[in-house]
């Protein structure tokens, strides 16, 4: 039975922060993201144009039109946001599942306590228990790591406010959720800032769960049947990860577009 | 009953049970939306992004059911 977690395993530490695998494995498609760009822009500064350049270009007027039915005028303040969110997501979900991912491990080592196993045992512990060799997979697709998830959903709801205050005015857009003028609308104030945590929670069970219920299923699936079976699998993770990186894109262009706009 | 034969009865429920409710959801919006796009062929992008987004709140009902089915399976 493969050994599954749903806590990213810790590969070292950088004095008390615990670099995980998946932090380590977004960091080299981060450089993957950097080269990208540094590329783009040595082809369009010099005018010879490779297939690159016209691939970018046209994944971003994709978006581009895709936001702009949702947001309409204030497509140039919201878009280099958005179209962030769902490039990151999208690659980092594809990622995970390059293979190699999940599969190659190494042995990282778990010191036992002392003062544990003195207490346990009433006797001094023999060389042989001090530590033990764990093995954990060397790369984990980022998003299978709730951490990634809730940071960006914070983000998420964070530009929400933020947007919120500099298009409508501090006191404007916090009449929404502090509404003194009525008994009943004080009451939908505070349901408003529920809400608006739910969100948090809501994108970042929605990212984290998909993509770590695909990861935990090619598992099983090349556990149980190690030839072939998995292939259908993997389309559908494919699938998947288009599909949520999409969702979260335009769920914060929604949000995005409410914020900004006066009601009532 | 033993922890372990509780928890993988609890496992089996909560995903079992936590499917239903989005499953109805999913196929409502669909059908309403397929309804909707038959009676109006012209609207079909804004009616495509509308489908998306009630699909991807309803389908996140169910994914907090296997986020909790996994917690309880593998901790």
């Amino acid at each position: 039975m493969p050994k599954i977690s749903i806590k990213a395993e810790t590969l070292f530490h950088l004095g008390s922060f615990q670099v995980t695998n998946s932090l380590f494995y977004s960091l080299f498609i981060l450089a993957f993201f950097i080269y990208l760009a540094y590329e783009y822009h040595r082809q369009s500064v010099s005018g010879h144009y490779k297939g690159l350049y016209y691939l970018i270009n046209l994944v971003l007027r994709l978006l581009y039109n895709l936001f702009e039915s949702i947001v309409h005028d204030k497509i140039d303040t919201f878009f280099p946001l958005l179209a962030a969110f769902f490039i990151w997501i999208i690659v980092q979900n594809w990622s995970g599942l390059l293979p190699g991912v999940g599969s190659i491990m190494v042995g990282i080592k778990e010191p036992v306590s002392h003062t544990q196993t003195l207490e346990e045992k009433g006797e001094a512990p023999s060389m042989a228990e001090e530590e033990k060799i764990e093995q954990i997979p060397l790369f984990r697709g980022n998003n299978a790591d709730i951490n990634a998830t809730l940071a960006l959903a914070l983000v998420a709801v964070a530009m929400v406010q933020v947007y919120g205050v500099k298009f409508l005015g501090f006191f404007t857009y916090i009449k929404k959720f502090i509404d003194i003028s009525n008994p009943v609308n004080f009451v939908l104030g505070i349901l408003e800032i529920m809400s608006e945590v739910s969100k948090v929670l809501s994108f970042t069970f929605r990212l984290f769960g998909n993509i770590f219920a695909g990861e935990v299923l090619l598992t099983i699936v090349a556990f149980l049947v190690p030839v072939l079976a998995s292939f259908p699998f993997l389309i559908l993770e494919i699938f998947v990860g288009f599909v949520q990186a999409l969702v979260f894109s335009m769920l914060t262009s929604v949000f995005f577009s409410l914020a900004v706009s006066s009601h009532h | 009953m033993s922890i372990e034969a509780a928890k993988m009865v609890a496992v089996a429920f909560a995903m079992g049970v936590g499917a239903i409710g989005p499953a109805m959801a999913i196929g409502s919006i669909a059908s309403k939306a397929v309804e909707a796009l038959g009676r109006n062929p012209e609207a079909e992008s804004s009616i495509r992004t509308a489908m998306i987004l009630g699909l991807a709140f309803a389908e996140a009902i169910a994914i907090y059911a296997l986020v909790v089915a996994l917690i309880l399976k593998f901790t």
